[in-house]
């Protein structure tokens, strides 16, 4: 019978509770948000998303015209964000492995700007970093009809960065994109750095000793001593490090880098589907997580100790 | 059989405790082939770097407000003219320019509460007077007005024209304060043994997690009106201040998560042999160490939370650089500028997260000593 007194009996008085609180939440919540849309004539649905869209995106890995459904423009957005962020995954892994290791170098002065660099970008809020970059790259740069010239065929101008010679024709990659690509890359370098410098310090220094008096070359003390140990204690929180840069990308919204945020907002203020965009939004974001922590678990059983 | 010499060898020189200047030098930056290249190429990026840097901000720049004049010095020098001009809005936005000592008063008031709480000395019960003290403070001067009847004797200044610097702090103390209650309650929760807590807490964390902020702070400021009844949804400051909290919260309990896991399970049966009950367990012996094994990550989310308060001008909310577009996007003659007021705030930011920071590496060391 029901006995205060039993752990189990007050433990399953609690959870009914907790339920009934959240169902209660979510009813009340629902039906809020039911009545508020009626009263507003706010019509709810995925449907909008087979009609045409009816406005421009600055950019897009495939053809992509005002005619096309709101479908079809946030399928724009999720791939332009995908390729923001897989850049600035690759990248600032290999930039933060150099960082992260120059923390530890015997020269001093390798030592010190490493550490000003992780520093300055990682207490620094990164859409500030986005904002300024952005501001330099379309304020600063000269017009398009005087490019100034980085290389023989990479030119730079207020209109981005232009690739010419080695294609059919010229690329040009915005300054949107540039600067978000840049800015981000940049941030969760500095993220990156710390992740690996805590990885390699944590390994004791009586293996490398050990390594040393076995014979091993710095090579192999690394390849077979250093690392298999460090990355252990690496895969997790670079796993999520890569997790925010995805994240983070979505601050494209604040310099108009037409990601799947600034989609979602604009056709919300077109449709006055808040509801929908919103979830849409976040649904993705939550299976591209989702993804990754899967991809990044499967790496990380393959590297763990293999008790026998 | 080998024959021992029984003459004492001479003792090796001890390890160089003061280093020479040259010694120091040739153990750290020409110690080796690869060594002394890497010095060589790093002084090189500097040289090439570092003096153009310094004639554009310093040797070239304008200080005078004087908009011409920086137009003049453009592309040659930095035009820190701007910041002279438009540090009043930068740093408190849109509020009347005549009550800014306001805003000034209450942030003052704010930072010195904070900085006085920093000292684990300071901990007691006149604290929690002060922090009520100061609170009260700080919304009676920013909002000025009628309170419950009792006029401050202030201008009443609704919410949409707070910003700035005042803003930026606000919102950050405020939803570090209110998430980390919460984050233990949920951190515990996850930990729990009742199935349907545990999933709930679960499912709340991973969800927020999984979800960038902004889109929780398009939540708070598009969805919030509709969930509530017509006419009940809170100001668009409260909604958002509510959204960062529910996003802060979720990542502060993954970390005090990890300092519960490391408190081994002997502990906690320990206190149920005293006859500890479940909340006395976990005040007197479980939290008291696991959130000081966790707290250099704890201090690096509150860096992170006070980072990305900045995201608030994406929903409006005129904080620092949202006061900064406010202040010079409008104006054609300090357009041109706008990155040397952005270094400004970049100042401001940076100084307040490295103070955070050198802060957290000075706790952790006490909570080691202990």
């Amino acid at each position: 019978m029901l006995n205060w007194r039993s752990q189990r009996t007050r433990g399953w008085i609690y959870q009914i509770a907790l339920m009934g609180v959240l169902i209660a939440l979510v009813a009340w919540l629902l039906n809020n948000t039911l009545s508020n849309m009626r009263m507003r004539g706010i019509q709810s649905g995925f449907d909008f998303l087979f009609d045409p869209a009816g406005f421009e995106i600055g950019e897009s890995m495939f053809a992509f015209t005002s005619t096309q459904t709101y479908g079809s423009a946030f399928l724009v957005g999720l791939f332009n964000t995908l390729r923001v962020s897989c850049i600035a995954i690759v990248v600032s892994t290999i930039w933060g492995t150099v960082l992260g290791i120059g923390r530890l170098s015997t020269n001093a002065l390798a030592r010190a700007l490493c550490y000003a660099y992780t520093e300055l970008f990682r207490n620094i809020p990164l859409l500030l970093q986005l904002l300024m970059w952005y501001v330099v790259l379309v304020e600063l740069m000269p017009d398009a009809d005087n490019p100034k010239y980085l290389l023989h065929w990479v030119s730079l101008s207020k209109e981005g960065l232009t690739l010419s010679g080695f294609m059919a024709e010229n690329v040009t990659l915005t300054p949107e994109f540039l600067a978000l690509t840049w800015g981000l890359t940049l941030y969760t370098s500095a993220f990156v750095a710390e992740v690996i410098r805590s990885g390699i310090q944590s390994v004791p220094l009586g293996q490398i000793e050990a390594a040393l008096s076995i014979g091993l070359s710095p090579w192999q003390r690394l390849r077979w001593v250093v690392l298999p140990q460090a990355l252990r204690l690496i895969v997790p929180p670079l796993t999520n490090q890569y997790l925010n840069a995805i994240k983070n990308s979505s601050l494209a919204v604040a310099i108009g880098y037409p990601d799947l945020v600034s989609i979602s907002n604009t056709s919300l203020n077109q449709t006055g589907r808040a509801v929908e965009c919103i979830f849409i939004v976040m649904a993705v974001y939550l299976s591209l997580s989702l993804l990754i922590a899967v991809a990044m678990n499967y790496f990380n059983r393959r590297i763990a100790i293999k008790e026998r | 059989m080998h024959k021992y010499a029984d003459t004492m060898l001479p003792a090796r020189p001890a390890p160089l405790q003061n280093m020479h200047f040259v010694q120091w030098v040739q153990h750290n930056l020409w110690g080796s082939f690869a060594s002394a290249a890497t010095t060589v190429l790093l002084v090189v990026l500097l040289v090439w770097s570092v003096p153009p840097f310094i004639e554009w901000s310093v040797w070239h720049a304008v200080f005078a407000t004087d908009a011409d004049q920086c137009q003049a010095a453009r592309d040659l020098g930095a035009c820190w003219g701007v910041v002279a001009e438009k540090y009043r809005l930068i740093l408190f936005g849109r509020y009347p320019f005549d009550d800014q000592w306001r805003p000034l008063l209450a942030t003052g008031a704010l930072t010195l509460l904070l900085v006085v709480s920093c000292r684990p000395i300071h901990w007691n019960r006149r604290l929690a007077l002060a922090w009520i003290a100061v609170w009260v403070l700080f919304f009676a001067c920013m909002g000025g007005g009628k309170w419950f009847g009792i006029s401050t004797g202030l201008s009443y200044v609704p919410t949409d024209q707070w910003g700035g610097l005042p803003l930026t702090m606000m919102l950050a103390t405020l939803s570090i304060v209110m998430a980390f209650p919460l984050a233990i309650v949920v951190a515990l929760g996850r930990q729990s043994d009742m199935p349907a807590i545990k999933s709930a807490c679960i499912v709340y964390v991973e969800l927020v997690r999984g979800v960038p902020l902004i889109s929780v702070l398009f939540m708070a400021s598009f969805m919030l009106p509709l969930l509530l009844p017509t006419g009940a949804s809170p100001d668009v400051l409260i909604r958002v201040l509510i959204g960062i909290t529910l996003f802060a919260t979720a990542y502060t309990a993954e970390i005090v998560r990890g300092g519960l896991q490391a408190i081994p399970r002997g502990q906690i049966e320990a206190a149920h042999t005293l006859g500890l009950s479940y909340w006395q367990t976990q005040r007197l012996v479980v939290l008291p160490q696991a959130l000081a094994y966790v707290v250099p990550s704890l201090m690096n989310n509150f860096i992170a939370i006070f980072k990305d308060t900045s995201l608030v001008t994406i929903v409006s909310l005129y904080e620092l650089s949202g006061a900064l577009g406010l202040a010079v996007s409008g104006d054609p003659n300090w357009r041109p500028f706008k990155l040397e007021a952005y270094l400004f705030i970049t100042l401001i930011y940076f100084s307040i997260c490295f103070a955070m920071s050198r802060y957290s590496l000075w706790v952790e060391k006490q909570v080691t000593r202990q």
